[in-house]
């Protein structure tokens, strides 16, 4: 089973020194264990592109599809046996990245 | 019959739901076959009579019940568990597995994944058997939008894997402090219920708390929590005929007629208070609450009751949890140890974090009134009397401040 972690974070969004280092040391632990698949962490939501094709030609956009305090600056996909666990990996992630994480299953 | 269908509803509900979870590895055709087994009681049992075991009739008919579903909306589903339901009605089950099963189902319904008033809603259909129109009324929400919040609940338990399993023992005390919290929320909902339409006791919702609790407890007999708030339940709820006047009002413990009290569940409290007193472990919030709730049953008058206790117990309770609203209790206590004006000085103290709580305001009102501040205490009362929701305690506040003097 797979779930998405992603990491929110409101305005202040670089990480720090340490916190990359933490996220480092945590990403290692999740590959030594195997319960690694993925993992990427994002540039700043001014930085995308919204793309709609739905109506024959592609239209492209500045700025991110949502405007919000809070953005998605990176993200985990795990492989986990089920929730206790996933919830347990993503608590240990967001210590060391020091933002708030949300958990959601893959289909 | 209706009787032997009824008593069969509480003992074994929880159980076939939990055999058929673990045996579908689905809660929604675990719960819809647990139904129909149960209709199919009502139709049989007056005609064929009560099966020597109700349970297992119970439990093989919804498993033939799951068996029809699955075919008949020919959902595809696990070829070992197909293959497990398909052998024999009742493979043998090792001794405790059904205690395990519905312990499972507990957890399940409890997990901290889900919503609190979700976690309430699913223990009281899935463990409780109550139905979806009983749990909606308990709460005063539209049936289909407990009926929504359930199937979403399901959804997630199935889509996010929330697993079936009883918490490793690392785990078990932070679970079983969030199974406590579901059933301690469904109690006090139903001894100071909070509509304006609705009884201000529901006796319903307390049997249904207390129903609950001792099956947790029977299931988990070493936990002294679960021993402490059944305890808590118990001593509560055995004071119940004594709380509402004849006239609709609430009547403070003080007050109470304690002839009226329940001697059977009070004797079944206490004796539960002594076997963890007995144990010699460090007492949690659940335990320290019956504990004071002990003491104050104990005195056949109030003016016997052991205050000094009730406050040393209180006090041992702020250090475990030191929220504002221990803090207001314990200075109840310490009103009638060391005075009204004592006990005043600790409640204004809280101003900040209680503005909002009735029972704030109508202990300061309290307090003022026999510190005769009467004009101080009839803008306490009125603004208790504004946020209370309990219709018995709302005509308590209002006879009170009635009879305050003129001044």
């Amino acid at each position: 089973m797979q779930y998405l972690v992603s990491v929110i974070a409101d305005e202040t969004y670089s990480a720090t020194d340490e916190e990359m280092a933490a996220t480092i040391a945590f990403n290692k632990g999740l590959q030594a264990d195997g319960y690694w698949v993925f993992a990427g962490g994002l540039t700043e939501p001014s930085t995308a592109t919204v793309v709609d094709n739905r109506g024959g030609e592609a239209l492209f956009t500045d700025g991110p599809f949502l405007e919000s305090k809070e953005h998605l600056a990176g993200f985990w996909v795990m492989e986990a046996p089920d929730l206790d666990v996933a919830l347990e990996l993503a608590a240990a992630g967001s210590k060391a990245c020091n933002r708030k994480v949300e958990v959601r299953p893959f289909q | 019959m209706s009787e032997a269908i009824t008593r069969a509803h509480h003992e074994e509900w929880a159980g076939v739901v939990a055999a058929l979870n673990r045996r579908f590895g689905d809660l929604d055709t675990a719960e819809e076959s647990a139904a129909e087994a149960f209709a199919t009681a009502v139709e049989r049992w007056p005609v064929d009579g009560v099966p020597p075991n109700p349970g297992a009739w119970l439990t093989t008919t919804a498993n033939r019940k799951a068996i029809d579903r699955i075919r008949r909306e020919n959902k595809r589903f696990d070829k070992q568990k197909e293959a497990q339901a398909l052998i024999g009605d009742d493979p043998p089950e090792p001794p405790g597995a059904v205690d395990d099963d519905r312990l499972r189902l507990i957890f399940t319904c409890c997990h901290p994944a889900l919503a609190p008033e979700t976690r309430v809603a699913l223990t009281l259909r899935l463990v409780g058997g109550l139905s979806m129109p009983e749990i909606a009324r308990a709460f005063l929400v539209q049936e289909s939008a407990m009926g929504q919040r359930i199937t979403r609940a399901k959804a997630k338990i199935k889509a996010a894997r929330i697993p079936y399993r009883v918490p490793s023992a690392e785990d078990l005390p932070g679970r079983v402090s969030g199974v406590l919290a579901v059933l301690f929320l469904v109690f006090n909902e139903g001894y100071l219920a909070t509509g304006p339409d609705t009884d201000p006791v529901r006796h319903d919702l307390t049997a249904e708390a207390i129903r609950l609790t001792r099956l947790v407890h029977g299931l988990l007999r070493d936990d002294g929590e679960v021993a402490g708030l059944l305890a808590l339940m118990l001593l509560t709820e055995a004071r119940r005929p004594a709380r509402v006047s004849a006239t609709g009002e609430l009547v403070t413990l003080g007050e109470q007629d304690r002839g009226a009290w329940d001697a059977t569940l009070i004797a079944e409290g206490h004796q539960l208070v002594r076997e963890r007193l007995a144990t010699g472990a460090a007492p949690g919030r659940y335990q320290i609450l019956a504990a004071i709730n002990a003491v104050h049953t104990s005195a056949s008058d109030v003016r016997d009751t052991d205050w000094s206790q009730v406050v040393a117990l209180y006090d041992q309770l702020v250090r475990l949890d030191p929220s504002p609203i221990v803090a207001l209790n314990r200075a109840i206590a310490v009103a009638e140890l060391d005075g009204p004006d004592v006990a005043l000085a600790a409640v204004d103290r809280l101003e900040d974090a209680l503005a909002g709580y009735h029972a704030y305001h109508a202990t300061r009102a309290d307090l003022l009134r026999r510190m005769s501040r009467v004009r101080e205490s009839r803008s306490a009362y009125d603004r208790a009397i504004e946020l209370a929701g309990n219709t018995a305690e709302t005509a308590t506040l209002t006879r009170r401040r009635d009879q305050l003097g003129q001044h």
